[in-house]
């Protein structure tokens, strides 16, 4: 119907052509050349000379103005034949109505094209419209999402460092735009800083911010189990405070995806969600090879192609095993200490993946399910807990989520700076710079940080290595000196990235 | 539930009636709890879900195979297009419980001439031998059986699903000017166009929607919980440059008008693609624009009430289909031509909870049922809504009925080129 190109063409073109001959058509049956038809066909002619100078179809005027006996209704009229050739009118009142009485007032013909004198949209109407869908969105939550939502609690380890700020940024951003009552646990490596406190002081979210002894350890396998223990403590403050919903861990540098917060809404007492592997870190090339080459097929421990970590169900939907992550392919390879450039491992399966319904942890609670240890029974000796799955006696109760983990809800990612790099204060430069002045040589050109000293890989370093930054305001009063150190920072981590493109 | 429905169905068009029936209703569906609470019934369900099988009786005409059979093997892209509903309502009545063996007990009569299947080579149908097919067809119909002549067509029923009906023209003032076939004047017609005080529109047509595909509708379904960002969407012409160089008389430049006005709107997602998620784009959007084309019905109409989208309808008197059955003014908005450069003030200033009400009248299923040609035929849906509105027509009234001998209709009337045998 909309587009009978070349057939309404036609149509158009015969169109005048038949309606000019249709009063004739008792009598040019013959095709007799008669006076009349001659006639007609000069004045057809000359309409049209007239309209390819106006620009419209001046014949149907006329032959109106002169054949029209009895208008039917809802036929062309003079107003809109006589239709200004302008085809953009600038004020919307100029819309004629049809002179019939009776009929409609819907005439066929040209139309001007009604355009208002400021076609932009107006903020306030945009405004309006936002609101109206959210309205809508809404009630579309409350329709098909989930009843009774219950609040999120969740679990932050974290600890002052150069790539912190960003982390945590994502975090909250996430955790600030899920539609659900949260309590944001931000547990701390080596106590309370002012600088954790003001960053998730922004967000606006009811936290709780405690802090752990001990500083954050170097190296990934002693940071992992650093890590578990402020998890551990967390929870603790979960089972004393008596909060009541659902326990997530949400790892500073991990993504979250939106609809992982809807989908935890469904978890009863303990949960699974499938969990993306980032592991590459730069230059990693090889590990994609050697890990789309491998193909080993063991039942529990199945090595995916895609790095996936989380519940495998069997046919019926049950849980039926684990995907963890295969670290074969990497084991000459990995990150050893943090800011190491290689690829930074996960463990077997990380505490990302589990969600739990906070009366879990809670000292005496009726209906808490026989399969669950008391808190207080883990991790007392200092044991390293890998993962949540160490509270339960009986690990076949994981509920799988995200349709039986076929969904990736949340990506695993550890990307850190060198432990030594250094870093403003909660990145603002304060005072601002107003002399930079290129360093003369960089404090140290390529030497990795100094390690604790049964780790192997351990050189001797100039200077400046260990300070913490949180210490970095105390130099700053020290005028030029204190600002060409700063330059020197800078540099350093611009040339160490461009160090480690060469590798 | 059925039982209930039928008591309490009064036709009432007040809008206080129709708020203590929507009431009524309501509280029985709480006490009833077969309802979900997301759908509200009352002035929608009503009438909708009426069963026809009982109320009339229908006897087909068998046709020689060239009025439709043939017609079909020659193409069939006849079932896909929009205008397939002439060729599923034949197939549907074939095998419907209220079709009769015996004419003498038929209230209606239908006859299986599949008009608008001679289609060109880019699908789009030719109307021009439909008039010469339906006087043949006609005239077969009134030499063999007596039925024809007894009334003079008056309790006949035809498809005429063609972009202005009866008139077998695509272009709107040739259509007028053939009017509706004269020998089709006393029937009644089943069709796709509606406008009010229109020629081809008599009173007492059937309009229905437009025909869509149900399975297509169906495999774009995405999960009722995916919320509703967009605020406005269209997508198709503006201008149609092939056939309107000169602009305003496509759309009677509407939608040239939505275009200028919004263009640069971010609320107003419009643009001529053809994007293959079109359908999931609707079940995110609020408002689905329905402008008039060059007729103004569209197959938009069908699918925004489909997918949930509230339809913002711009054509001036139209007429919408099944609207004694459906309350469209409560379900879309209705926006004059006039008024379309200040679309975006009319969408806003509507009040949230009335577009919250339209959406939940949208969401029931007797509404998206009723809009479809579902294969096999399912209780509710367009072919029964038809039987419905002719159930509605009945008892036909005594003077219809023609002394022997006496003629209404002009058989000699209408262009030349018409009386041509087919």
């Amino acid at each position: 119907m909309k587009q009978l190109a070349a057939l309404q063409q036609q149509g158009r073109r015969s169109n005048s052509f038949r309606s000019n001959s249709s009063p004739l058509d008792a009598t040019v049956d013959g095709a007799i050349k008669s006076p009349a038809t001659i006639f007609w066909l000069f004045l057809h002619g000359v309409c049209c000379l007239i309209s390819l100078v106006l620009g419209f179809r001046f014949s149907r005027l006329v032959f109106f103005l002169l054949f029209s006996a009895s208008p039917s209704p809802s036929t062309t009229t003079i107003y809109s034949a006589l239709r200004t050739t302008l085809p953009v009118i600038s004020s919307p009142q100029e819309r004629n109505v049809s002179a019939d009485g009776g009929g409609s007032r819907v005439v066929v013909g040209r139309h001007g094209i009604l355009i208002r004198p400021w076609p932009h949209p107006d903020p306030a109407e945009v405004m309006k419209a936002h609101r109206i869908i959210e309205r809508v969105q809404a009630e579309q939550r409350s329709q098909y999402g989930v009843k009774n939502p219950r609040t999120v609690i969740a679990i932050t380890p974290t600890y002052v460092r150069t790539f912190q700020t960003l982390h945590l940024t994502g975090v909250m951003h996430s955790l600030m735009n899920m539609r659900y009552d949260l309590v944001w646990i931000v547990v701390e490596a080596g106590g309370t800083t002012n600088e954790t406190a003001s960053l998730i002081a922004k967000s606006g979210l009811k936290t709780i911010h405690i802090g752990v002894d001990g500083k954050m350890p170097l190296l990934w396998e002693d940071r992992h189990k650093f890590e578990s223990r402020m998890r551990l403590h967390a929870l603790r403050i979960v089972r004393e405070k008596k909060l009541d919903g659902i326990v997530m861990f949400a790892d500073d540098s991990n993504m979250h995806s939106l609809e992982l917060f809807d989908e935890i809404q469904n978890v009863k007492w303990i949960g699974a969600v499938s969990v993306g592997i980032l592991a590459h870190s730069g230059g990693s090339e090889e590990g994609d090879v050697l890990m789309r080459e491998s193909d080993a097929d063991e039942k529990d421990e199945k090595k995916s192609q895609i790095p996936v970590q989380g519940p495998a169900c069997n046919a019926s939907g049950n849980l039926a095993g684990w995907h963890t992550f295969d670290t074969r392919p990497f084991v000459e390879r990995s990150a050893i200490y943090i800011g190491d450039r290689a690829v930074v491992l996960p463990r077997k399966l990380e505490w990302a993946g589990f969600v739990l319904n906070s009366r879990l942890v809670w000292e005496d609670v009726e209906g808490k399910p026989v399969w669950v240890k008391d808190l207080v029974e883990i991790g007392k000796d200092g044991e390293d807990i890998e993962s949540p799955l160490s509270l339960l006696k009986d690990t076949s109760v994981v509920e799988p989520l995200g349709s039986c983990g076929r969904k990736v809800l949340l990506w695993w990612l550890r990307v850190e700076a060198r432990a030594d790099s250094k870093f403003p204060a909660s990145w603002i430069i304060d005072p601002p710079l107003d002399i930079t002045v290129p360093a003369k040589r960089t404090p140290w050109p390529d030497a990795p940080p100094e390690l604790p000293a049964y780790v192997e890989k351990v050189t001797t370093i100039p200077e400046n290595t260990e300070k913490r930054p949180a210490k970095s305001g105390s130099k700053r009063k020290r005028s030029s000196r204190s600002k060409r150190k700063h330059n020197a920072k800078v540099l350093d981590i611009r040339a160490s990235t461009k160090h480690a493109g060469d590798n | 539930m059925l039982v209930i429905v039928l008591e309490l169905r009064r036709p009432s068009s007040s809008r206080s009636g129709r708020a203590i029936l929507q009431a009524k209703q309501m509280q029985l569906a709480v006490l009833n709890g077969k309802k979900s609470k997301d759908t509200e019934e009352g002035s929608a369900g009503d009438v909708l879900d009426d069963n026809p099988v009982g109320k009339l009786k229908v006897y087909v005409y068998e046709l020689p195979s060239k009025y439709n059979k043939k017609i079909l093997q020659k193409d069939p892209r006849c079932l896909t297009h929009m205008f397939a509903a002439e060729i599923f309502m034949h197939q549907f009545l074939l095998t419907s419980a209220v079709r009769t063996l015996n004419p003498n007990e038929a209230d209606w009569f239908y006859t299986p001439v599949y008009s608008t299947c001679d289609l060109a080579p880019n699908g789009l149908p030719l109307p021009f031998k439909s008039p010469r097919m339906m006087r043949s067809a006609i005239q077969l119909i009134s030499a063999r059986w007596p039925y024809w002549n007894r009334t003079e067509g008056a309790d006949h029923f035809f498809l005429v699903p063609h972009d202005f009906g009866a008139c077998f023209h695509y272009q709107e003032e040739k259509a007028i000017k053939r009017g509706i076939l004269p020998l089709l004047q006393r029937s009644t017609l089943v069709q796709t166009f509606g406008q009010q005080n229109h020629v081809c529109l008599n009173d007492g047509s059937i309009t229905i929607p437009p025909y869509a595909p149900p399975e297509k509708i169906m495999s774009h379904l995405i999960p009722p919980d995916t919320p509703r960002s967009i605020f406005v969407y269209f997508r198709g012409l503006f201008y149609d440059l092939n056939n309107d160089p000169e602009g305003g008389y496509y759309a009677r430049g509407a939608r040239a008008s939505m275009w200028e006005n919004f263009k640069n709107n971010p609320l107003f997602d419009i643009s001529t693609d053809h994007p293959t998620t079109y359908y999931e784009d609707m079940q995110r959007a609020v408002f689905c624009l329905c402008p008039l084309g060059w007729a103004p019905w569209s197959p938009r109409l069908v699918e925004a009430v489909i997918f949930g989208c509230i339809p913002v309808i711009i054509a001036d008197d139209i007429v919408l289909p099944f609207a004694d059955a459906i309350p469209w003014e409560e379900i879309g908005v209705f926006v004059a031509e006039k008024d379309v450069p200040y679309l975006d003030t009319i969408l806003t200033s509507i009040p949230a909870d009335v577009i919250l009400r339209k959406q939940r009248l949208l969401a029931n299923p007797s509404m998206k049922q009723a809009m479809l040609f579902p294969q096999p035929a399912q209780p509710g849906d367009a072919f029964h809504q038809i039987l419905n509105g002719l159930a509605r027509k009945l008892p036909h009234d005594k003077k219809i009925y023609l002394k022997p001998g006496e003629k209404v209709l002009n058989w000699t009337a209408g262009p030349v080129g018409d009386r041509k045998p087919w």
